[in-house]
C-alpha cells in the first residue's frame, strides 16, 4: 500500500518542500529562510555542526516542534502539495503519514509486539486480530527484526539491546505505514555493528519510503544518502547529490565541514 | 597569604598536595557516617521508646475479666407468666439473676448495702449476655449454668495489675470486703481473663470495660472510603490536566502556587470550611463519615496532586515523543503510556495523603464527629466516630481503666497505618515498570 503511494509518484519528485521556512524558538531564530526539496524514494541526508538547525527542520516536517513551548513556524512546508502548517491538516493524521525515529531508542515499556501494534491500533490499520498479528509480522521483517525476536514477541520491549531496540522502533514506524520516516542521529547511540545494521535497513526501506536523516557522522551520511544538505548557524548552506557535496562542495563553508576544519 | 600558598601548593607535586589533603577527607567523611549512623539511632531510639510505651500500657486492654458464677435461669424472674414471648424475655430483670448468684456464691447473709458492693462487682453489660443467652435459647429458662460475665472496670484494673492490691490506694477502688471477696473467687479459680472480644466488636460506651474500638474502625474505613473515591480521581485528573495540558501563564501559575500553599493550609481551618460548606449549606448529616470524608479528601488533594505532577514529570520525555510520533492525540499519549507510567507514584502519594487523613482529629471535632456514639455506623451517612478521635476522647476520660483503651486504640490505628502502607508497597511494586 505504501509502496504504490510512493510509487505514483516518480523517482525523484518532490515529496515534501520547504519555502522561505523559518523558526523560532521564543526570541530565538532557530531556522533562517530555508527552501529545500526532499525528493520522494530517496535518503536525504541533513548534516552540519550542533546546534545548526538540521534537527528543528526535521522536527518541522512531522510537526513535532508543536510540542516545545514557544516555537513558531513561518513559511511554507508542504507534503505532496498540502500545507503541513496549514489550519485543515489534522497534526495527528500528518504523523501517520511521517513516522519518526529518535535519537536515542525508546521502546514502550510493552511487549514486543504491543510495541509494534500500537500505531496500527490508534488508527485503526486492522480490522481483526489476524490482520493486526500480519501487520506486526511484515513491520518486523522488514525492520530486519524478525528472526531475532520471533520466539519472544511478549517480552518486554525494553529487554532487547540497543540496535535491536532502534529496529524496533523503525518496526513501529514503519507499521504505521508513513509515506516519510524522520530520522533524528538513529545511531548515535548505537555500537558499529548494530550502527552497520540499521543502515543497511535504511538503504533497503528507501524503497518504500521516503527518508530524511540527520547525522553527525559524514561517513553515514555518505554511506545511506543520495541527497545531502549541509546546515550551518541556523541556514540551510548547500544542498546537492551526496556525491557532489562530498566530493565537490560548492560552498567554501561546506568544504570547510566536511574536510573537518570545524564541526 | 593566599597567593603565597598558592605558589607553594604549584610548586609541589600533583600527588603530595592530594595525599595533604587526604587525611581531612576521610576523617570529614567519618563525621558525616557517624553523624547519619546517630541520627538514625536516635530515631529508633525514640520510636522505640513510643512502641514500647504504647504497647506496655495498652497489651492488656485486649484481655478482659471474666467472673465465672453459677446461674439459675429462674422461670419466677425471666418470665412469671410462663409465656416465653420474646418481648417479655427481652424486658425481664437479668440483673436479679446475677445479684442472686452472687450473693449464693459470696455472701449469703448479705444486707442492703452488702449486695449493692456485689454487684458493683460485675459490669452493667453482663445483664445484657444472659438477656442474649436467653433470647437465643429458652430452652435455658429452668436450667442452672456456670457463665462467664464480664466484670467491672475496677475489678479488671486489680486483675491486669493497673491498680494495687490493696483496698483503697494506689488507684484500687474496691473496698476492703470487695477485695475480699476478689481474694475469694481467686482461690476458686472463679475469675480469669480471657482474649477481649468486646473491645473488637462494639462502639464506645461509658464503661470501660464495655467500651470497644470497632465503630472507631467502622468511622475511619467509611471516611477514608469516601476520601479515596473522591480526591483520588480529582487529584489525579487536577494533576494531568495541569502537568499535561494546561498552557503555562499566569493563571496556571496562581493555581500551582495555591495548590503548594493549600498543602500547608492547617486541617483544622479544612474543618470550618467543611463545617460551613457541608453542614450549613448542604446540610448533609452531622457526625457523618461522608462528610468526614469529604473535609478529608480536600485536605488530601493537594497531596495527591503535588506527588501526582511529579510522578508524570518524572515519565521520560522520550516516551511522549514516541507516542506522538506514531500520531497518538494527546488524550491518548497521556491514557495510554504517561498515566501507566506515572501511576506507582501517583499511588504512593495518594495512600500518603490517605494515611495523613486517616490520622486528622482537628477538622472532624469542627463537623461533629466528637460525639459520644455507641451505634456501630453501618453507612456513611452513619453518625460515628473516627479512630483519632476515639484516641482524643478515651485521652480525656476520668476513668483509670481508659488509659490501657486509649493505648490500645493508638495500636489500633498504627495497625490500620501500617496496613495502608503495605497496601501502597504493594501496589507499587504491581505496577511498577522498567524503561
Amino acid at each position: 500500500m505504501t509502496a504504490s503511494l510512493n510509487a505514483m509518484l516518480p523517482l525523484g519528485t518532490s515529496k515534501v518542500v520547504a519555502k522561505d521556512l523559518n523558526v523560532y524558538y521564543g526570541d530565538k531564530h532557530a531556522l533562517h529562510t530555508v527552501d529545500l526539496d526532499i525528493r520522494a524514494g530517496e535518503v536525504t541526508a541533513l548534516i552540519g555542526p550542533s546546534g545548526c538547525g538540521k534537527s528543528t527542520f526535521l522536527r518541522c516536517i512531522n510537526r513535532m516542534n508543536d510540542l516545545v513551548d514557544g516555537a513558531r513556524v513561518t513559511g511554507a512546508l508542504t507534503l505532496d502539495g498540502d500545507d503541513i502548517y496549514d489550519r485543515s491538516i489534522d497534526v495527528v493524521q500528518l504523523r501517520a503519514r511521517v513516522g519518526m525515529v529518535f535519537q536515542k531508542p525508546n521502546p514502550f515499556p510493552k511487549s514486543i509486539y504491543d510495541n509494534v501494534a500500537y500505531g496500527p491500533r490508534i488508527h485503526g490499520h486492522a480490522k481483526d486480530q489476524t490482520e493486526l498479528d500480519e501487520i506486526v509480522m511484515t513491520s518486523l521483517e522488514k525492520a530486519g527484526l524478525l528472526g531475532e525476536v520471533e520466539d519472544r514477541l511478549q517480552e518486554s520491549g525494553t529487554s532487547l539491546s540497543g540496535g535491536q531496540q532502534q529496529r524496533l522502533c523503525i518496526a513501529r514506524a514503519i507499521a504505521v505505514q508513513p509515506e516519510v520516516i524522520l530520522m533524528d542521529e538513529p545511531c548515535s547511540a548505537l555500537d558499529p555493528i548494530a550502527t552497520a545494521k540499521v543502515e543497511e535497513l535504511i538503504d533497503e526501506l528507501r524503497e518504500n519510503f521516503t527518508i530524511v536523516i540527520v547525522t553527525h557522522s559524514m561517513q553515514q551520511a555518505a554511506r545511506v544518502s543520495q541527497r545531502t544538505a549541509f546546515f550551518h548557524l541556523g541556514k540551510l548552506i548547500e544542498v546537492g547529490d551526496t556525491e557532489q557535496i562530498f566530493t565537490n562542495p560548492q560552498q567554501p563553508l561546506t568544504q570547510g565541514y566536511i574536510t573537518g576544519r570545524f564541526g | 597569604m593566599t597567593e603565597m600558598a598558592q605558589s607553594t601548593t604549584a610548586s609541589r607535586r600533583s600527588a603530595q598536595v592530594v595525599a595533604a589533603r587526604l587525611g581531612r577527607r576521610y576523617s570529614a567523611e567519618r563525621t558525616f557516617r557517624l553523624l547519619g549512623l546517630a541520627a538514625v539511632v536516635i530515631s529508633i531510639g525514640f520510636l522505640g521508646m513510643l512502641l514500647v510505651s504504647i504497647v506496655g500500657k495498652g497489651a492488656t486492654a485486649f484481655l478482659q475479666t471474666q467472673v465465672a458464677l453459677e446461674i439459675n435461669f429462674d422461670p419466677a424472674v425471666i418470665d412469671p407468666q410462663g409465656t416465653r414471648d420474646p418481648a417479655a424475655l427481652d424486658t425481664a430483670d437479668y440483673q436479679q439473676l446475677i445479684r442472686t448468684a452472687m450473693i449464693t456464691r459470696l455472701a449469703p447473709d448479705a444486707d442492703r448495702t452488702t449486695r449493692r458492693d456485689l454487684t458493683a462487682m460485675i459490669s452493667a453489660g453482663a445483664a445484657n449476655q444472659l438477656r442474649s443467652m436467653v433470647v437465643a435459647n429458652p430452652a435455658l429458662i429452668g436450667t442452672s449454668h456456670a457463665v462467664w460475665l464480664i466484670a467491672k472496670d475496677s475489678v479488671d484494673m486489680v486483675m491486669k495489675g493497673q491498680a494495687s492490691r490493696q483496698a483503697g490506694v494506689g488507684g484500687n477502688t474496691l473496698n476492703e470486703r470487695q477485695q475480699g471477696w476478689l481474694s475469694d473467687l481467686e482461690s476458686s479459680e472463679q475469675i480469669r481473663k480471657a482474649f477481649n472480644t468486646t473491645f473488637f466488636s462494639v462502639g464506645d460506651s461509658r464503661d470501660p470495660e464495655l467500651a470497644g474500638i470497632w465503630g472507631a474502625v467502622a468511622g475511619s474505613f467509611f471516611s477514608l472510603l469516601v476520601t479515596l473515591v473522591v480526591s483520588f480521581p480529582l487529584g489525579v485528573a487536577a494533576a494531568v490536566y495541569l502537568e499535561e495540558f494546561a498552557p503555562i501563564n499566569r493563571w496556571t501559575d496562581v493555581i500551582e502556587v495555591n495548590i503548594n500553599n493549600l498543602a500547608a493550609v492547617p486541617s483544622v481551618v479544612f474543618g470550618l470550611l467543611g463545617l460551613a460548606v457541608f453542614l450549613n449549606v448542604f446540610h448533609l448529616p452531622r457526625s457523618a463519615p461522608l462528610v468526614g470524608g469529604l473535609v478529608l479528601a480536600l485536605i488530601c488533594l493537594p497531596t495527591i496532586i503535588i506527588a501526582g505532577r511529579a510522578a508524570l514529570k518524572s515519565v521520560p520525555p522520550s516516551i511522549r515523543q514516541a507516542a506522538a510520533g506514531l500520531g497518538a492525540s494527546p488524550l491518548q499519549i497521556v491514557a495510554h503510556h504517561v498515566l501507566p507510567l506515572a501511576m506507582p507514584g501517583m499511588l504512593t502519594g495518594t495512600i500518603l495523603g490517605m494515611a495523613r487523613a486517616l490520622g486528622e482529629t482537628a477538622p472532624l471535632l469542627m463537623i461533629g464527629m466528637v460525639a459520644f456514639i455507641v451505634d456501630i455506623p453501618k453507612g456513611p451517612l452513619d453518625p460515628s466516630a473516627v479512630l483519632p478521635v476515639q484516641v482524643y476522647l478515651w485521652a480525656g476520660s476520668s476513668e483509670r481503666a481508659f488509659v490501657e483503651k486509649t493505648s490500645a486504640a493508638i495500636l489500633v490505628l498504627l495497625l490500620f497505618l501500617v496496613a495502608m502502607n503495605m497496601v501502597a508497597i504493594v501496589m507499587r511494586k504491581k505496577f511498577e515498570r522498567r524503561w
